[in-house]
């Protein structure tokens, strides 16, 4: 099981974008920390979500 | 009123069993955006005796702006740098404000905050948010970064937290009220978010 946001899931494999998506985010509003490092924007489409991975995707919002 | 920095060390410290000003005198603290957030959290820095700020912001200061950020009407017009360095100087004359008139985006934001040992994100717009954190924790292995998210409207302030998402990353807000949702901002509920933000490199600082 990986664990998403502190919830463990059975990621199947699946890729960081289309947990994103899942999740309702936008890929331009998020960071994503796999097992405490940041993941380049640019390897969301080709990251697969590995059993014991700890992701955290964290979405922004706006204010300031 | 003139004051020795000695004198200024001493009622930082005061009421507390262990030096803060010595410690706080040899951070380095970036704050990426001088709005809401961003000014809040350098005037808190700077009481608790911040040695080295490095304050960035594009803007001017704006009668919008007076609703939750540390300016006051004869800002107005001003820089926000500039603005923010007079009002930190009024604080705390002996913490060093470095200037930079520029918007920070995911490449620039190396170089600007280079010898930061924490940056606090400090930024309205969300995808400028994530731009600098994405931006800032690939391209620096060593630096903390504090962001906020999540601070609109009013209320609620008990809802804002600071989360631990990695060792060098934290998020403080209630990581959900968005200003386009057309809650506004106050003061009172963004002030809350800064705090916690600067609670937070406080902390950081006074246990390395």
């Amino acid at each position: 099981m990986a664990k998403i946001n502190g919830e463990e899931i059975n990621a199947k494999n699946a890729l960081v974008i289309d947990f994103i998506k899942e999740k309702g985010y936008s890929a331009e509003r998020v960071a994503v920390m796999i097992n405490g490092e940041i993941l380049p924007k640019a390897d969301y489409a080709a990251t697969r979500i590995s059993d014991s991975d700890e992701v955290e995707i964290v979405g922004f919002v706006g204010g300031g | 009123m003139e004051i020795t920095e000695e004198e200024f060390a001493r009622a930082v410290n005061s009421r507390s069993k262990f030096p803060i000003y010595e410690k706080m005198k040899g951070a380095v603290i970036g704050v990426a955006g001088l709005g809401g957030l961003g000014s809040n959290i350098a005037c808190a820095l700077a009481r608790s005796g911040a040695g080295t700020l490095i304050a960035a912001d594009f803007d001017e200061v704006e009668l919008s702006n007076i609703n939750r950020q540390m300016y006051t009407l004869k800002h107005i017009g001003m820089k926000k740098t500039q603005a923010i360095k007079e009002i930190i100087s009024e604080i705390n004359p002996f913490c060093k404000v470095i200037t930079h008139d520029i918007f920070i985006d995911g490449q620039n934001c190396a170089e600007i905050f280079n010898g930061c040992e924490i940056v606090c994100e400090a930024f309205d717009n969300a995808e400028s948010k994530a731009a600098l954190v994405n931006g800032l924790l690939l391209s620096n292995k060593e630096v903390k970064l504090i962001s906020g998210s999540g601070m609109a409207g009013f209320g609620r302030a008990n809802d804002i937290t600071t989360k631990t998402v990695s060792e060098r990353f934290f998020v403080c807000g209630d990581m959900k009220t968005d200003v386009s949702d057309g809650e506004g901002l106050s003061a009172s509920r963004v002030m809350v978010c800064a705090g916690h933000q600067a609670s937070k490199a406080v902390e950081l600082i006074l246990n390395r």
